[in-house]
Protein backbone atom coordinates (compact mmCIF):
# COMPACT_ATOMS: atom_id res chain seq x y z
CA UNK A 1 0.00 0.00 0.00
CA UNK A 2 1.30 3.25 -1.07
CA UNK A 3 0.95 6.12 1.88
CA UNK A 4 -0.53 9.00 0.92
CA UNK A 5 -3.52 11.28 2.28
CA UNK A 6 -6.31 9.53 0.62
CA UNK A 7 -4.95 6.19 2.47
CA UNK A 8 -4.99 7.75 5.68
CA UNK A 9 -8.53 9.28 5.41
CA UNK A 10 -9.62 5.91 3.99
CA UNK A 11 -8.32 3.84 6.73
CA UNK A 12 -9.39 6.19 9.50
CA UNK A 13 -13.15 6.41 8.31
CA UNK A 14 -12.76 2.60 8.45
CA UNK A 15 -11.53 2.09 12.32
CA UNK A 16 -8.35 1.88 11.13
CA UNK A 17 -8.82 -1.85 10.85
CA UNK A 18 -7.53 -2.16 7.52
CA UNK A 19 -3.39 -1.42 7.97
CA UNK A 20 -1.09 -4.51 6.50
CA UNK A 21 1.74 -5.63 7.74
CA UNK A 22 4.36 -3.47 6.26
CA UNK A 23 6.36 -6.27 5.13
CA UNK A 24 6.42 -9.90 4.28
CA UNK A 25 7.48 -12.77 6.78
CA UNK A 26 8.87 -15.15 4.12
CA UNK A 27 10.87 -17.92 4.63
CA UNK A 28 14.45 -18.29 2.96
CA UNK A 29 15.03 -19.54 -0.78
CA UNK A 30 17.46 -21.78 -1.28
CA UNK A 31 19.63 -19.32 -3.03
CA UNK A 32 19.97 -15.86 -3.64
CA UNK A 33 22.02 -12.95 -6.10
CA UNK A 34 22.86 -11.25 -3.29
CA UNK A 35 22.19 -11.99 0.85
CA UNK A 36 23.32 -9.18 2.98
CA UNK A 37 24.10 -10.22 6.54
CA UNK A 38 22.95 -7.79 9.16
CA UNK A 39 19.03 -6.54 8.87
CA UNK A 40 20.21 -2.51 10.79
CA UNK A 41 19.83 0.80 9.12
CA UNK A 42 23.04 0.26 6.57
CA UNK A 43 21.79 -3.49 5.12
CA UNK A 44 18.16 -2.83 4.76
CA UNK A 45 19.43 0.73 3.29
CA UNK A 46 21.76 -1.37 1.09
CA UNK A 47 18.96 -4.04 0.19
CA UNK A 48 16.69 -0.88 -0.99
CA UNK A 49 19.47 0.85 -3.42
CA UNK A 50 20.24 -2.57 -4.55
CA UNK A 51 16.75 -3.40 -6.10
CA UNK A 52 15.75 0.67 -6.59
CA UNK A 53 19.60 1.90 -8.56
CA UNK A 54 20.28 -1.54 -9.32
CA UNK A 55 17.67 -3.64 -10.53
CA UNK A 56 19.35 -6.06 -8.53
CA UNK A 57 15.55 -7.42 -6.25
CA UNK A 58 16.80 -11.65 -5.66
CA UNK A 59 18.06 -10.20 -2.46
CA UNK A 60 17.71 -11.30 0.99
CA UNK A 61 19.13 -9.44 4.19
CA UNK A 62 19.06 -11.53 6.86
CA UNK A 63 19.29 -10.30 11.00
CA UNK A 64 20.15 -12.71 14.08
CA UNK A 65 16.77 -11.24 15.57
CA UNK A 66 14.22 -8.53 15.15
CA UNK A 67 14.22 -5.37 13.05
CA UNK A 68 15.56 -2.46 14.60
CA UNK A 69 16.80 -3.99 18.01
CA UNK A 70 20.47 -3.29 16.66
CA UNK A 71 22.26 -0.28 17.03
CA UNK A 72 20.07 1.49 14.60
CA UNK A 73 17.60 1.58 17.48
CA UNK A 74 20.69 2.72 20.25
CA UNK A 75 22.04 5.92 18.57
CA UNK A 76 21.17 9.05 19.45
CA UNK A 77 19.65 9.98 15.92
CA UNK A 78 21.53 13.11 14.72
CA UNK A 79 22.45 13.80 10.99
CA UNK A 80 24.55 16.10 9.92
CA UNK A 81 27.49 16.44 7.58
CA UNK A 82 30.52 18.45 9.30
CA UNK A 83 33.40 16.69 8.44
CA UNK A 84 37.13 17.61 7.75
CA UNK A 85 39.30 15.17 5.52
CA UNK A 86 38.78 15.31 1.47
CA UNK A 87 37.58 11.40 1.97
CA UNK A 88 34.92 11.85 4.38
CA UNK A 89 33.09 15.27 3.48
CA UNK A 90 31.87 14.21 -0.01
CA UNK A 91 30.27 11.10 1.47
CA UNK A 92 28.79 12.70 4.81
CA UNK A 93 27.23 15.49 2.21
CA UNK A 94 25.99 12.92 -0.20
CA UNK A 95 24.50 10.86 2.93
CA UNK A 96 22.60 14.32 4.12
CA UNK A 97 21.31 15.05 0.44
CA UNK A 98 19.84 11.32 0.61
CA UNK A 99 18.59 12.06 3.73
CA UNK A 100 16.48 15.27 2.75
CA UNK A 101 14.93 13.14 -0.24
CA UNK A 102 14.49 10.49 2.15
CA UNK A 103 10.77 9.94 3.08
CA UNK A 104 9.28 11.07 -0.32
CA UNK A 105 12.16 8.16 -1.93
CA UNK A 106 10.72 5.79 0.39
CA UNK A 107 6.77 6.87 1.09
CA UNK A 108 7.41 6.80 4.74
CA UNK A 109 7.71 9.39 7.73
CA UNK A 110 11.19 9.19 8.98
CA UNK A 111 10.27 12.50 10.67
CA UNK A 112 13.46 14.06 9.14
CA UNK A 113 13.75 17.49 11.16
CA UNK A 114 16.83 19.94 9.80
CA UNK A 115 16.66 21.94 13.12
CA UNK A 116 20.59 22.46 12.95
CA UNK A 117 23.56 21.04 14.41
CA UNK A 118 26.01 23.98 16.50
CA UNK A 119 29.10 23.00 17.73
CA UNK A 120 30.41 25.75 20.10
CA UNK A 121 33.73 26.86 20.49
CA UNK A 122 35.69 28.26 23.57
CA UNK A 123 39.10 29.78 22.47
CA UNK A 124 40.89 31.20 19.63
CA UNK A 125 42.59 28.21 18.68
CA UNK A 126 39.55 26.35 18.96
CA UNK A 127 37.82 29.01 16.57
CA UNK A 128 40.70 28.72 14.25
CA UNK A 129 39.89 24.84 13.59
CA UNK A 130 36.51 24.91 13.40
CA UNK A 131 36.67 28.07 10.99
CA UNK A 132 38.92 25.39 8.80
CA UNK A 133 36.09 23.11 9.12
CA UNK A 134 33.31 25.24 8.37
CA UNK A 135 35.22 25.94 4.93
CA UNK A 136 36.35 22.46 4.32
CA UNK A 137 32.46 21.72 4.59
CA UNK A 138 31.74 24.62 2.22
CA UNK A 139 34.14 23.77 -0.58
CA UNK A 140 32.12 20.47 -0.53
CA UNK A 141 28.87 22.08 -1.09
CA UNK A 142 27.43 21.30 2.64
CA UNK A 143 26.33 24.90 4.70
CA UNK A 144 28.17 25.61 7.42
CA UNK A 145 27.79 29.08 9.42
CA UNK A 146 29.71 30.67 11.46
CA UNK A 147 28.16 32.18 14.31
CA UNK A 148 29.28 35.05 17.50
CA UNK A 149 28.50 34.45 20.96
CA UNK A 150 25.36 37.22 20.27
CA UNK A 151 23.97 34.80 17.59
CA UNK A 152 24.49 31.54 20.05
CA UNK A 153 22.54 33.35 22.45
CA UNK A 154 19.97 34.26 20.24
CA UNK A 155 20.03 30.47 19.10
CA UNK A 156 20.25 29.02 22.55
CA UNK A 157 19.59 31.69 25.69
CA UNK A 158 20.05 28.97 28.27
CA UNK A 159 23.47 27.64 27.92
CA UNK A 160 26.43 28.81 30.33
CA UNK A 161 28.33 31.37 27.68
CA UNK A 162 30.23 33.03 30.39
CA UNK A 163 31.50 29.52 32.12
CA UNK A 164 34.36 30.54 34.35
CA UNK A 165 35.92 27.51 33.03
CA UNK A 166 35.13 27.45 29.27
CA UNK A 167 33.41 30.32 28.48
CA UNK A 168 31.56 30.45 25.09
CA UNK A 169 33.18 32.05 22.32
CA UNK A 170 30.86 31.20 19.40
CA UNK A 171 29.76 28.04 17.08
CA UNK A 172 29.89 26.40 13.98
CA UNK A 173 26.08 25.97 12.47
CA UNK A 174 25.19 23.74 10.04
CA UNK A 175 21.37 24.45 9.68
CA UNK A 176 20.86 21.52 7.21
CA UNK A 177 22.34 19.00 10.10
CA UNK A 178 19.53 17.69 12.63
CA UNK A 179 18.00 14.13 13.53
CA UNK A 180 15.68 11.81 12.49
CA UNK A 181 13.29 9.11 14.12
CA UNK A 182 16.06 5.80 13.98
CA UNK A 183 13.32 3.14 14.26
CA UNK A 184 11.76 4.71 10.99
CA UNK A 185 14.23 4.77 9.15
CA UNK A 186 14.77 1.22 9.63
CA UNK A 187 10.77 0.18 8.77
CA UNK A 188 10.98 2.25 5.85
CA UNK A 189 13.65 0.56 4.59
CA UNK A 190 12.58 -2.36 5.30
CA UNK A 191 9.17 -1.68 3.70
CA UNK A 192 10.45 -0.11 0.76
CA UNK A 193 12.96 -3.17 0.19
CA UNK A 194 10.58 -5.81 0.94
CA UNK A 195 7.90 -4.24 -1.63
CA UNK A 196 10.52 -4.63 -4.43
CA UNK A 197 10.99 -7.97 -3.65
CA UNK A 198 13.82 -8.50 -0.98
CA UNK A 199 13.19 -11.34 1.17
CA UNK A 200 13.81 -9.49 5.11
CA UNK A 201 14.20 -12.72 6.88
CA UNK A 202 14.65 -11.48 10.60
CA UNK A 203 15.52 -14.60 13.56
CA UNK A 204 18.23 -16.15 11.38
CA UNK A 205 21.45 -15.36 12.90
CA UNK A 206 24.70 -16.20 10.85
CA UNK A 207 26.38 -19.11 11.62
CA UNK A 208 29.46 -19.29 9.31
CA UNK A 209 30.52 -18.94 5.89
CA UNK A 210 31.06 -21.93 2.74
CA UNK A 211 34.08 -20.55 0.19
CA UNK A 212 35.30 -22.76 -2.78
CA UNK A 213 38.03 -22.85 -4.29
CA UNK A 214 38.27 -18.70 -2.87
CA UNK A 215 35.20 -17.66 -3.68
CA UNK A 216 31.86 -17.27 -1.95
CA UNK A 217 29.14 -20.13 -2.43
CA UNK A 218 26.59 -19.13 0.41
CA UNK A 219 25.50 -18.84 4.23
CA UNK A 220 25.54 -21.37 6.81
CA UNK A 221 22.76 -19.87 8.91
CA UNK A 222 19.97 -21.23 12.07
CA UNK A 223 17.55 -22.02 9.41
CA UNK A 224 20.17 -24.32 6.97
CA UNK A 225 22.69 -22.92 4.22
CA UNK A 226 21.34 -20.54 2.20
CA UNK A 227 23.19 -19.91 -1.36
CA UNK A 228 24.56 -16.82 -3.03
CA UNK A 229 26.78 -15.45 -5.59
CA UNK A 230 27.76 -12.26 -3.08
CA UNK A 231 27.52 -11.70 0.29
CA UNK A 232 27.57 -8.35 2.03
CA UNK A 233 28.52 -8.25 5.90
CA UNK A 234 26.60 -5.01 7.40
CA UNK A 235 27.35 -5.91 10.96
CA UNK A 236 29.05 -2.78 12.62
CA UNK A 237 29.65 -3.57 16.39
CA UNK A 238 30.05 -7.24 15.86
CA UNK A 239 32.06 -6.91 12.70
CA UNK A 240 35.35 -9.20 14.08
CA UNK A 241 32.44 -12.29 15.30
CA UNK A 242 31.55 -12.19 12.09
CA UNK A 243 34.39 -11.32 10.33
CA UNK A 244 36.26 -14.42 12.11
CA UNK A 245 33.63 -17.14 11.22
CA UNK A 246 35.29 -16.32 7.33
CA UNK A 247 38.48 -15.84 8.33
CA UNK A 248 38.88 -11.98 8.02
CA UNK A 249 41.46 -10.23 10.74
CA UNK A 250 40.24 -6.62 10.95
CA UNK A 251 41.67 -3.13 11.65
CA UNK A 252 38.87 -3.08 14.26
CA UNK A 253 38.07 -2.84 18.17
CA UNK A 254 34.26 -3.24 19.74
CA UNK A 255 33.65 -1.15 21.88
CA UNK A 256 30.55 0.94 23.81
CA UNK A 257 28.97 4.29 23.50
CA UNK A 258 26.70 5.21 26.05
CA UNK A 259 23.36 7.46 25.65
CA UNK A 260 21.06 8.98 27.96
CA UNK A 261 17.54 10.14 27.84
CA UNK A 262 15.86 12.36 30.70
CA UNK A 263 11.91 12.82 31.85
CA UNK A 264 9.76 14.63 29.03
CA UNK A 265 9.86 18.87 29.58
CA UNK A 266 8.28 21.34 26.80
CA UNK A 267 9.94 22.93 24.35
CA UNK A 268 13.37 23.78 25.48
CA UNK A 269 16.10 22.68 22.60
CA UNK A 270 15.15 23.31 19.06
CA UNK A 271 18.33 22.41 17.35
CA UNK A 272 21.49 20.00 18.21
CA UNK A 273 24.51 21.36 20.50
CA UNK A 274 27.56 20.39 21.29
CA UNK A 275 30.20 20.84 24.07
CA UNK A 276 33.53 22.08 22.58
CA UNK A 277 35.66 21.47 25.88
CA UNK A 278 34.46 18.27 26.91
CA UNK A 279 32.54 15.58 24.71
CA UNK A 280 28.49 16.24 25.18
CA UNK A 281 26.18 16.35 22.74
CA UNK A 282 22.24 17.10 23.24
CA UNK A 283 18.98 17.29 21.46
CA UNK A 284 14.98 17.63 22.43
CA UNK A 285 13.34 14.80 21.07
CA UNK A 286 9.78 14.44 19.92
CA UNK A 287 8.44 13.54 22.86
CA UNK A 288 10.39 16.25 25.24
CA UNK A 289 13.01 14.27 26.36
CA UNK A 290 16.40 15.54 26.22
CA UNK A 291 18.67 13.01 24.40
CA UNK A 292 22.91 13.43 25.36
CA UNK A 293 25.76 11.54 24.74
CA UNK A 294 29.51 11.91 25.53
CA UNK A 295 32.44 9.73 24.71
CA UNK A 296 32.86 5.94 24.18
CA UNK A 297 33.73 3.93 27.65
CA UNK A 298 37.46 3.51 26.17
CA UNK A 299 38.04 -0.21 26.26
CA UNK A 300 36.98 -3.42 24.18
CA UNK A 301 33.26 -4.59 24.98
CA UNK A 302 30.66 -6.57 23.64
CA UNK A 303 28.80 -6.00 26.29
CA UNK A 304 26.05 -3.28 25.24
CA UNK A 305 26.55 -1.03 28.65
CA UNK A 306 28.87 1.37 30.04
CA UNK A 307 30.24 2.28 33.90
CA UNK A 308 29.86 4.77 35.74
CA UNK A 309 32.89 6.96 35.05
CA UNK A 310 31.67 7.92 31.53
CA UNK A 311 28.06 8.85 33.20
CA UNK A 312 29.62 11.35 35.51
CA UNK A 313 31.63 12.60 32.61
CA UNK A 314 28.77 13.31 30.20
CA UNK A 315 26.93 14.69 33.28
CA UNK A 316 29.44 17.24 34.37
CA UNK A 317 29.95 17.94 30.23
CA UNK A 318 26.37 18.71 30.43
CA UNK A 319 25.93 20.75 33.74
CA UNK A 320 28.93 22.76 31.95
CA UNK A 321 27.11 24.07 28.99
CA UNK A 322 23.05 23.96 29.76
CA UNK A 323 23.51 24.03 33.82
CA UNK A 324 19.35 23.85 33.57
CA UNK A 325 20.35 20.58 32.82
CA UNK A 326 20.51 19.24 36.41
CA UNK A 327 16.85 20.22 37.50
CA UNK A 328 16.14 16.85 35.09
CA UNK A 329 16.10 13.32 36.40
CA UNK A 330 17.73 11.01 33.62
CA UNK A 331 14.89 8.05 32.62
CA UNK A 332 16.98 5.49 30.69
CA UNK A 333 20.80 5.21 29.84
CA UNK A 334 21.94 2.43 27.13
CA UNK A 335 24.86 1.34 25.20
CA UNK A 336 25.39 0.38 21.93
CA UNK A 337 28.79 -1.88 20.36
CA UNK A 338 30.83 0.04 17.96
CA UNK A 339 33.48 -1.18 15.43
CA UNK A 340 35.99 0.87 16.36
CA UNK A 341 38.21 1.10 13.69
CA UNK A 342 41.87 2.46 13.86
CA UNK A 343 41.74 5.44 12.42
CA UNK A 344 38.40 6.52 13.10
CA UNK A 345 36.88 6.35 9.28
CA UNK A 346 34.58 3.63 8.11
CA UNK A 347 35.42 0.49 5.55
CA UNK A 348 33.00 -0.40 2.50
CA UNK A 349 35.49 -2.73 0.23
CA UNK A 350 35.68 -5.91 -1.23
CA UNK A 351 37.53 -8.72 0.76
CA UNK A 352 40.21 -11.11 -0.70
CA UNK A 353 37.49 -13.88 -0.81
CA UNK A 354 35.79 -13.75 -4.27
CA UNK A 355 32.20 -11.86 -3.76
CA UNK A 356 32.55 -11.19 -0.13
CA UNK A 357 31.59 -7.60 0.87
CA UNK A 358 32.25 -5.83 4.02
CA UNK A 359 30.95 -2.65 5.23
CA UNK A 360 31.59 -1.75 8.74
CA UNK A 361 34.15 0.22 10.83
CA UNK A 362 31.29 2.74 11.61
CA UNK A 363 32.98 4.24 15.15
CA UNK A 364 30.25 5.91 16.35
CA UNK A 365 28.72 7.79 13.16
CA UNK A 366 26.85 5.01 11.72
CA UNK A 367 23.76 6.38 12.34
CA UNK A 368 24.15 9.76 9.99
CA UNK A 369 25.97 7.47 7.48
CA UNK A 370 23.59 4.70 6.90
CA UNK A 371 21.73 6.34 3.33
CA UNK A 372 25.07 6.83 1.53
CA UNK A 373 26.97 3.55 3.06
CA UNK A 374 24.04 1.75 1.67
CA UNK A 375 24.39 3.69 -1.74
CA UNK A 376 27.95 3.51 -1.90
CA UNK A 377 27.48 -0.13 -0.93
CA UNK A 378 24.79 -0.77 -3.07
CA UNK A 379 27.05 0.35 -6.02
CA UNK A 380 30.06 -1.68 -4.86
CA UNK A 381 28.13 -5.14 -5.16
CA UNK A 382 25.99 -4.02 -7.99
CA UNK A 383 29.41 -2.78 -10.06
CA UNK A 384 32.54 -4.49 -8.41
CA UNK A 385 33.77 -1.38 -8.16
CA UNK A 386 33.68 1.32 -5.35
CA UNK A 387 31.79 4.37 -5.42
CA UNK A 388 33.29 7.79 -5.79
CA UNK A 389 32.11 9.02 -2.47
CA UNK A 390 33.80 6.03 -0.07
CA UNK A 391 36.39 5.61 -2.70
CA UNK A 392 38.81 6.29 0.65
CA UNK A 393 37.14 3.73 2.46
CA UNK A 394 39.42 0.96 1.88
CA UNK A 395 41.24 -1.90 3.88
CA UNK A 396 44.13 -0.66 2.03
CA UNK A 397 44.43 2.36 3.15
CA UNK A 398 45.64 1.33 6.33
CA UNK A 399 49.22 -0.49 4.92
CA UNK A 400 49.51 2.54 2.41
CA UNK A 401 49.15 5.04 4.81
CA UNK A 402 46.27 6.58 3.45
CA UNK A 403 44.19 6.98 6.79
CA UNK A 404 41.56 8.79 7.34
CA UNK A 405 42.47 10.13 10.70
CA UNK A 406 39.90 12.92 10.91
CA UNK A 407 40.65 13.59 14.55
CA UNK A 408 44.61 13.56 14.29
CA UNK A 409 44.30 11.23 16.84
CA UNK A 410 46.49 8.30 15.49
CA UNK A 411 46.10 4.45 15.39
CA UNK A 412 44.15 4.10 18.80
CA UNK A 413 40.47 3.62 18.29
CA UNK A 414 39.62 5.25 22.13
CA UNK A 415 41.18 8.06 21.08
CA UNK A 416 39.20 8.89 17.96
CA UNK B 1 34.16 -1.98 36.77
CA UNK B 2 37.00 -2.28 39.22
CA UNK B 3 40.60 -3.66 38.63
CA UNK B 4 42.73 -5.07 41.44
CA UNK B 5 46.32 -3.36 41.34
CA UNK B 6 48.58 -5.49 42.87
CA UNK B 7 50.43 -2.33 44.03
CA UNK B 8 47.47 -0.84 45.46
CA UNK B 9 44.50 -2.90 45.32
CA UNK B 10 40.71 -2.95 44.17
CA UNK B 11 40.50 0.49 42.28
CA UNK B 12 37.75 2.87 40.18
CA UNK B 13 38.23 2.32 36.75
CA UNK B 14 38.29 6.27 36.46
CA UNK B 15 41.79 5.65 38.01
CA UNK B 16 43.09 3.49 35.05
CA UNK B 17 43.88 4.72 31.10
CA UNK B 18 43.16 1.52 28.58
CA UNK B 19 45.82 0.52 25.71
CA UNK B 20 44.54 -1.86 24.35
CA UNK B 21 45.32 -5.58 23.11
CA UNK B 22 48.23 -7.21 24.75
CA UNK B 23 49.06 -10.26 22.61
CA UNK B 24 50.23 -8.27 19.37
CA UNK B 25 53.97 -8.70 19.28
CA UNK B 26 56.33 -5.29 18.25
CA UNK B 27 58.21 -6.02 15.45
CA UNK B 28 62.14 -6.05 16.27
CA UNK B 29 62.90 -5.34 12.65
CA UNK B 30 62.97 -1.91 11.06
CA UNK B 31 63.51 -3.60 7.68
CA UNK B 32 61.18 -2.17 4.59
CA UNK B 33 60.14 -6.18 3.95
CA UNK B 34 58.35 -6.07 7.73
CA UNK B 35 56.31 -4.00 6.79
CA UNK B 36 53.40 -6.31 7.14
CA UNK B 37 54.51 -7.35 10.64
CA UNK B 38 54.15 -3.74 11.30
CA UNK B 39 50.75 -3.36 10.12
CA UNK B 40 49.54 -6.52 11.62
CA UNK B 41 50.82 -5.04 14.87
CA UNK B 42 49.42 -1.14 14.92
CA UNK B 43 46.22 -2.03 13.02
CA UNK B 44 44.95 -5.32 13.41
CA UNK B 45 43.16 -7.34 15.95
CA UNK B 46 41.50 -10.74 16.88
CA UNK B 47 38.95 -8.30 19.28
CA UNK B 48 37.14 -11.39 20.65
CA UNK B 49 33.97 -11.82 22.06
CA UNK B 50 35.26 -13.22 25.26
CA UNK B 51 38.70 -13.18 27.42
CA UNK B 52 40.93 -10.45 26.41
CA UNK B 53 44.65 -10.17 27.27
CA UNK B 54 44.98 -6.08 27.41
CA UNK B 55 47.34 -3.31 28.71
CA UNK B 56 45.76 -0.93 31.39
CA UNK B 57 48.18 1.78 33.18
CA UNK B 58 46.89 2.80 36.83
CA UNK B 59 47.68 6.40 36.10
CA UNK B 60 45.74 8.15 38.56
CA UNK B 61 47.44 5.90 41.34
CA UNK B 62 51.15 4.06 40.66
CA UNK B 63 51.21 4.53 37.62
CA UNK B 64 52.57 0.30 36.68
CA UNK B 65 51.66 -0.68 33.75
CA UNK B 66 48.86 -3.86 34.55
CA UNK B 67 48.29 -6.56 32.31
CA UNK B 68 44.38 -7.46 32.79
CA UNK B 69 42.48 -10.60 31.41
CA UNK B 70 39.08 -9.65 30.90
CA UNK B 71 35.43 -11.22 29.44
CA UNK B 72 34.48 -8.74 26.68
CA UNK B 73 31.07 -10.15 27.29
CA UNK B 74 30.51 -9.62 30.56
CA UNK B 75 33.54 -7.16 32.12
CA UNK B 76 34.39 -9.69 34.29
CA UNK B 77 37.80 -9.42 35.45
CA UNK B 78 39.79 -12.91 35.63
CA UNK B 79 43.31 -11.53 36.72
CA UNK B 80 45.70 -8.77 36.98
CA UNK B 81 49.24 -8.86 37.17
CA UNK B 82 51.99 -6.20 36.45
CA UNK B 83 53.08 -5.83 32.66
CA UNK B 84 56.68 -5.81 33.05
CA UNK B 85 57.12 -9.24 34.20
CA UNK B 86 59.46 -11.84 32.49
CA UNK B 87 58.58 -12.31 29.41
Amino acid sequence: MRYSLASLLANALTGNKNWKPVWREPEPKRSYDVIIVGGGGHGLATAHYLAKEHGITNVAVIDKSYLGSGNVGRNTTIVRSNYLLPGNEPFYEWSLKLWEGLEQDLNYNAMVSQRGVLNVFHSDAQRDSFVRRGNAMRFHGADAELLDNDQVRALVPFVDLDNARFPIRGGLYQPRGGTVRHDAVVWGYARSADQRGVDVIQNCAATGFRVEKGRIVGIETEKGFIGAKKVALSVAGSSSRVGEMVGLRLPIESHVLQAFVTEGIKPLLDTVITFGAGHFYCSQSDKGGLVFGGDIDGYNTYAQRGNLPVVEDVAEGGMALIPAIGRLRILRSWGGLLDMSMDGSPIIDRTDIDGLYFNGGWCYGGFKATPAAGWCFAHLIATGQPHPYAAAYRFDRFASGRVIDEKGMGAQPNLH
Amino acid sequence: MRITCPYCGARGLEEFTYRGDATVTRPSSIDARATEAWVDYVYLRDNPAGLHKEFWQHSAGCRAWLEVARDTTTHEIVAVELAAKER
